[in-house]
């Protein structure tokens, strides 16, 4: 899809180019994801294996502890769910979330 | 006859060229009939003649590669292929012009497979016509010495920073031998000047991204301004001729007229040709026919209104392709040409005369022939047959 908030051809970086660093932060790769990851923090131990092995660095993590998913970013493919030794991680179908926001206002 | 004049191959006034262009990186493989150009240049190499670091890849798809990510990285940088290494590097070709990096490659045309043949035909370059390279085609070794050389210049200019590819006739120009007035090493080096780079991978003050996924959010615009790129290089390449008529002598432009401005009839004709063509309109003009040449130079961007414009006045015209496209109405040019006479009210009679593939001699009587047919149909504006195969046996 194309949107009117996107750049015409003669206000982007010429062949391609990207020349801001780190820019890909900003793609919001969260609205491919058609499962998601949900953590249940009663059963977490918080042994971070899912941190370790997410792909999309989408496991946030603060002072030792999982602090939430990012769901902008997480492409849903269900390693977290896949890895983790405790099964606090459940992937669910986003359609059960259709009508409702998520914490960062993330994609479905 | 200046003092700098030599008799030498199409191939070794290329070679001779870039070594006074002395580029950063040369990366390339040889093919025939460009080896001995490749050949020549790594013997200056060897020599400690140039600074030049030379690549030697296993594959052309290679080559180009390891020059988009030479000139990617910051370094004025060429190669050289024909046919089939071109073919092979295709996928690459594309991908130096869409992120704009300044290579210029000498292509010295030849025949692509199959059945495989070593000889001249257009059909290698004319297959990458549409890969947004600058295309400058050479009549002769002069030619495909200083079209090299304006071809830095033209590729490196910031309001284009677009690769270019110089032909020129494989063994008719790259293996026979002709008279080449060289420039002096000083001229050379002060015209092409050094090199600016333009957002080089290797500055880390600020890093950048060559070569992203673009989806069909982006690449659409990115193609846009590619295509006004190309069509803006046409006033730099003028701009670059007249500055090297300054040094050399020689004059330049999108093409070349030759007897044409009060012709009847005409034929137009690439390369090596034309230089055959030149002979045959001097010998008609004696006996009083008028007839006339035009030898396009720039054939990507096409200089479509001024080769329209020049032809306008003719009776009738013969467009020479020296490749088919095959199952399309006539020949690379025949159809560039036609669709632009267009642009005009009157539109001459016209011809497309498919010759030469796969190195089959176009002689004299040849385009005599052409043109006594393009007679007869100014006489009687009826064209008998549209496209047709000039040489082939029936």
């Amino acid at each position: 899809m194309t949107t009117n908030k996107q750049k015409g051809w003669k206000e982007i970086p010429k062949g391609g180019l990207i020349l801001e660093a780190g820019n890909s932060e900003k793609y919001e790769t969260g609205s491919w994801r058609s499962l998601r990851p949900v953590r249940d923090e009663k059963k977490c131990t918080n042994c971070l294996i899912c941190w370790v092995y997410c792909p999309d660095s989408s496991i946030i993590v603060k002072d030792g502890k999982i602090k939430e998913i990012d769901y902008d970013h997480c492409k849903g493919c269900g390693i977290c769910a896949a890895e983790c030794p405790v099964n606090a991680i459940t992937m669910v179908d986003e359609s059960e979330f259709r009508n409702e926001k998520t914490e960062k206002g993330g994609k479905k | 006859m200046s003092k700098n004049t030599v008799a030498i191959t199409g191939n070794d006034a290329a070679a001779y060229a870039i070594k006074q262009i002395n580029p950063d990186v040369m990366a390339a493989y040889p093919i025939t009939p460009q080896t001995a150009l490749v050949q020549k240049f790594s013997e200056y190499v060897a020599d400690g003649l140039v600074k030049t670091e030379f690549v030697t890849v296993e594959s052309e798809h290679s080559a180009m590669s390891a020059c988009v990510g030479a000139a990617a990285a910051g370094g004025r940088v060429m190669t050289a292929t024909a046919a089939n290494g071109l073919a092979l590097m295709f996928e690459i070709v594309y991908i130096a012009a869409s992120s704009k990096l300044p290579i210029v490659m000498p292509v010295v045309n030849r025949a692509l497979s199959g059945p495989i043949n070593i000889h001249c035909d257009h059909s290698d370059s004319m297959a990458a016509r549409d890969s947004g390279w600058i295309q400058l085609y050479s009549e002769n070794a002069q030619e495909a010495y200083d079209n090299t050389i304006q071809a830095i210049r033209i590729a490196e200019n910031m309001k284009v920073r677009l690769p270019v590819m110089v032909m020129f006739d494989g063994f008719i120009t790259s293996h026979g031998i002709e008279m080449v007035d060289f420039l002096d090493d000083e001229v050379v080096q002060n015209f092409v000047g050094d090199y600016q780079p333009n957002n080089p991978l290797l500055d880390p003050e600020k890093p950048l991204t060559y070569g992203p996924l673009d989806l069909y959010d982006y690449y659409f615009e990115h193609k846009r301004q590619q295509a006004e790129d190309i069509k803006n290089s046409k006033p730099i390449i003028l701009d670059v001729a007249r500055e090297f008529e300054k040094i050399s002598g020689r004059p330049y432009g999108l093409f070349e007229s030759y007897q044409l401005e009060d012709a009847e009839t005409a034929i137009v004709a690439l390369s090596s040709t034309a230089g055959t063509a030149k002979e045959v309109v001097d010998e008609m003009r004696a006996k009083g026919k008028r007839v006339g040449l035009l030898k396009p130079r720039v054939f990507r961007p096409f200089p479509y209104q001024e080769i329209a414009k020049a032809l306008s006045h003719l009776k009738a015209v013969a467009i020479l392709d020296r490749s088919d496209s095959f199952g399309a109405f006539g020949g690379p040019l025949f159809t560039e040409i036609r669709s632009a006479m267009m642009e005009f009210g009157k539109i001459p009679e016209n011809i497309d005369i498919i010759y030469g593939l796969g190195g089959r001699d176009i002689n004299e009587q040849d385009i005599e022939g052409v043109y006594n047919q393009l007679d007869a149909i100014a006489k009687s504006g009826k064209v008998k047959e549209r496209i047709q195969y000039l040489g082939v046996r029936e």
